[in-house]
C-alpha cells in the first residue's frame, strides 16, 4: 500500500547585480539578509542530521565529497516553513513540505514572491542605480547549470532499484509539458547553434542514469539518502532531473503526474514494459525534437515517442485509480491531474501550440519565433537568447513570463498567506507557527526537527521525524492555547 | 501496453489525414492567436533589454546542483 506522497520543491535561482558588484555568493547573502532582516526575527538552520553523502545503494560518501553545502553562508528558516539560502552560489528556496500538487504550486509560487520582495529590500540597501535581478531558469547558456529539485516521500520497503528503473521513462519523457524551453545547445561537444530551439533547459546537463551526484556527471535518477524523516520506514526520493517552471500547470502537472507513478512504482503495479533502453542520449533527443514525432527505444527493442510513453503511464494510472484509488496523492487532487494530464498530452498530440498558455517551452517558443521572423534575424541572434533568459526574469514589469497569458491554478490569496504561513497538512505547521510565535526561543530549526532555548539548561531539542505529524489538526490548538514556548513544550512532553 | 502505443500510433496518423477539414476553425482561430502574438511582440520590442548582446554576454552564472 502506497504511502502519501508528501512532497516539496526546491529552486535555485540565478542572480546578477546590475551596476554593482556582480558576486554571486554576497548578492544572494545580501538578498536573502534583506528580506530576512525587515520581515522577521533570524532563526538559522539546523545542520545537525545532514547527511547528504548518504547512497540510497546503501553506502556513504562523506570521505570522497566535499561537503555539498557551506554552512557558514546565509541559512534561514521562513515562518511558512520553508527554508532560505544560499547555495553554491545561488539564492534558493526549499519550499515547507506539502501532501499535493495544488499546494506544491502554491508555496513555490510563494517562493518566488518571497525573492521578489527581497529584490526590492536589497535595491534599497545597494547603492543608488545597482540592482539585484533574480531569474527563476536553470542554466546561463554557457555550459553552466543550476536545479529545480523535487522531493517525494516513499516507503524504505520498497526497493530503490525498482524505483530507478520504472520512473526513468517519466523523467525522460516528461519535459513534453513540463520543459521551460531553452535556445540553443549546451551539450558538452556541441556547438550552440546545433539545436535552435528544445524542450528542456536541463536536458543538456545529463550524463549518467543512476548516481548520486548533483553538480557534475548528473543522473537521471539521484540516489541521495537522506530522509529527513525515519529512515527505517521512509526514504525521500530527490529529483534533480527537471526545470523549474514559470507556468503553475507546468509545475501542477510534474509534481502531480511524478507523485502518481511514483505511488505506482511503491504499489508494485508498474511492470517493466515500458523501461527504456538507453535513458541518458534519450534525455536530450526529447528534448532536442521540438516536433514531438522522434522515437527513442525501449529496452525490449520495441520505439516509441515521448508522448506515446506519456500516454502508456496516463493510461495506466487511470487505471490504477480505479483499482488503488488515490488518496496516497490526495485524492481530489489527484482525479484532477489525471484528468488535466489527459487533456494535456491529447493537445499536445494534436497541435502543440494549443497549449501556449500552459507550457513553458511552448509559450517561450511563440516569443522567439515570432521575434525572429518580425525582425528578420538569424538563429543565433543574441537577442533570441536574450528573450529566452528574460522569460525567467522574476521582476514583473520585465519578465516576459507574465505577459503570455499563462493559466494559472492556485488562487492568488492563497499564494499571498503561503508567503508567510505554513501549509496546514504536515509537521511544516509546527515549524512555521513556532516560528511565527515564539521566535526568541527558537535557537535553530531543519526538517525534523527544532531546537528551543526556554532558559532552562539544556537546549531542548523537538524531533519531527513524522512528516504527517504536526499539522493544524494534531497541534493548532496546543499552540494557540500556549503562552510560552515553555508551556507548549510541557505540553507536548518535551 | 503495445496495444496503447499502436493506438496512440493510429491516432497521429488519423489527425494528419483531418488536418484539411478542420482548416476554416483553425485558420479563425489561427488568426486570433497571429493578432495576440503581434500585440506581445510590441511590448517584447518596449521591455527587451536594450544591448541585448551585452546583456546575454553578461550573463554568467556559477554551476550549481
Amino acid at each position: 500500500m502506497s504511502i502519501h506522497k508528501v512532497c516539496g520543491i526546491e529552486t535555485e535561482y540565478g542572480i546578477v547585480v546590475r551596476g554593482g558588484d556582480n558576486n554571486p555568493v554576497s548578492a544572494s547573502s545580501l538578498l536573502i539578509n534583506a528580506y530576512v532582516s525587515a520581515t522577521s526575527k533570524k532563526v538559522g538552520w539546523d545542520f545537525e542530521d545532514e547527511t547528504p553523502a548518504n547512497d540510497a545503494r546503501g553506502f556513504n560518501l562523506d570521505a570522497v565529497f566535499a561537503p555539498e553545502i557551506e554552512t557558514t553562508l546565509v541559512n534561514a528558516v521562513l515562518p511558512n516553513g520553508a527554508r532560505y539560502y544560499v547555495d553554491h552560489a545561488h539564492p534558493e528556496i526549499s519550499i515547507p513540505e506539502v501532501t499535493n500538487a495544488l499546494e506544491a504550486v502554491t508555496w513555490d509560487r510563494a517562493a518566488d514572491e518571497i525573492i521578489r520582495r527581497s529584490m526590492r529590500h536589497a535595491d534599497n540597501i545597494l547603492d543608488d542605480g545597482a540592482e539585484v535581478i533574480v531569474y527563476k531558469n536553470n542554466s546561463d547558456g554557457k555550459g553552466n547549470s543550476y536545479g529545480c529539485h523535487e522531493n517525494y516521500l516513499m516507503a524504505r520497503e520498497v526497493p530503490f532499484g525498482r524505483i530507478a528503473t520504472q520512473i526513468t521513462p517519466h523523467f525522460v519523457t516528461r519535459q513534453v509539458f513540463c520543459g521551460a524551453g531553452k535556445v540553443g545547445c549546451e551539450q558538452p561537444g556541441r556547438e550552440p547553434g546545433d539545436v535552435a530551439y528544445q524542450l528542456s533547459q536541463r536536458a543538456d546537463f545529463f550524463e549518467e542514469e543512476i548516481g548520486l551526484e548533483t553538480t557534475l556527471k548528473r543522473p537521471i535518477v539521484n540516489t541521495r539518502d537522506e530522509p529527513h524523516c525515519d529512515p527505517q520506514q521512509y526514504r525521500r526520493l530527490h529529483v534533480i532531473a527537471g526545470d523549474a517552471n514559470m507556468s503553475e500547470v507546468a509545475t501542477y502537472l510534474k509534481v502531480g503526474t511524478t507523485a502518481i507513478v511514483l505511488a505506482m512504482i511503491e504499489d508494485d503495479v508498474m511492470g517493466d514494459d515500458l523501461v527504456l533502453g538507453n535513458p541518458v542520449p534519450a534525455v536530450r533527443q526529447v528534448s532536442h525534437d521540438p516536433t514531438l514525432r522522434q522515437t527513442i527505444m525501449l529496452r525490449d527493442g520495441r520505439r516509441a515517442t515521448a508522448l506515446e510513453i506519456q500516454f502508456g503511464l496516463l493510461e495506466r494510472a487511470q487505471k490504477y485509480a480505479q483499482t488503488h484509488g488515490l488518496e496516497p496523492v490526495g485524492a481530489d487532487v489527484g482525479h484532477d491531474v489525471l484528468a488535466r494530464w489527459e487533456t494535456m498530452l491529447t493537445a499536445l498530440e494534436a497541435d502543440p501550440e494549443s497549449v501556449a498558455d500552459q507550457v513553458d517551452w511552448v509559450a517561450k517558443r511563440r516569443l522567439v519565433d515570432g521575434f525572429r521572423s518580425r525582425h528578420d534575424l538569424p538563429a543565433d541572434s543574441p537577442k533570441l537568447k536574450a528573450i529566452d533568459l528574460q522569460y525567467h526574469d522574476l521582476r514583473t514589469d520585465r519578465g516576459l513570463a507574465y505577459r503570455v497569458g499563462l493559466r494559472t491554478i492556485a488562487d492568488p490569496d492563497e499564494i499571498i498567506d503561503a508567503i508567510t504561513e505554513p501549509p496546514t497538512t504536515t509537521r511544516a505547521y509546527f515549524r512555521g507557527r513556532c516560528l511565527q510565535k515564539f521566535p526568541d526561543d527558537i535557537v535553530a530549526a531543519n526538517w525534523d526537527s527544532m531546537v528551543f532555548d526556554v532558559g532552562r539548561d539544556p537546549l531542548r531539542r523537538v524531533p519531527m521525524m513524522e512528516p504527517l505529524r504536526g499539522t493544524a489538526h494534531h497541534v493548532a490548538t496546543l499552540i494557540d492555547e500556549s503562552t510560552t514556548a515553555a508551556e507548549l513544550l510541557d505540553r507536548l512532553g518535551a | 501496453m503495445a496495444e496503447r502505443i499502436n493506438k496512440q500510433k493510429t491516432t497521429s496518423d488519423r489527425t494528419d489525414e483531418t488536418v484539411e477539414e478542420a482548416e476554416p476553425a483553425v485558420s479563425e482561430s489561427g488568426e486570433k492567436l497571429k493578432a495576440d502574438l503581434d500585440d506581445l511582440l510590441d511590448e517584447i520590442d518596449e521591455v527587451l533589454e536594450t544591448n541585448a548582446e551585452d546583456f546575454v554576454k553578461s550573463y554568467v552564472q556559477k554551476g550549481g546542483q
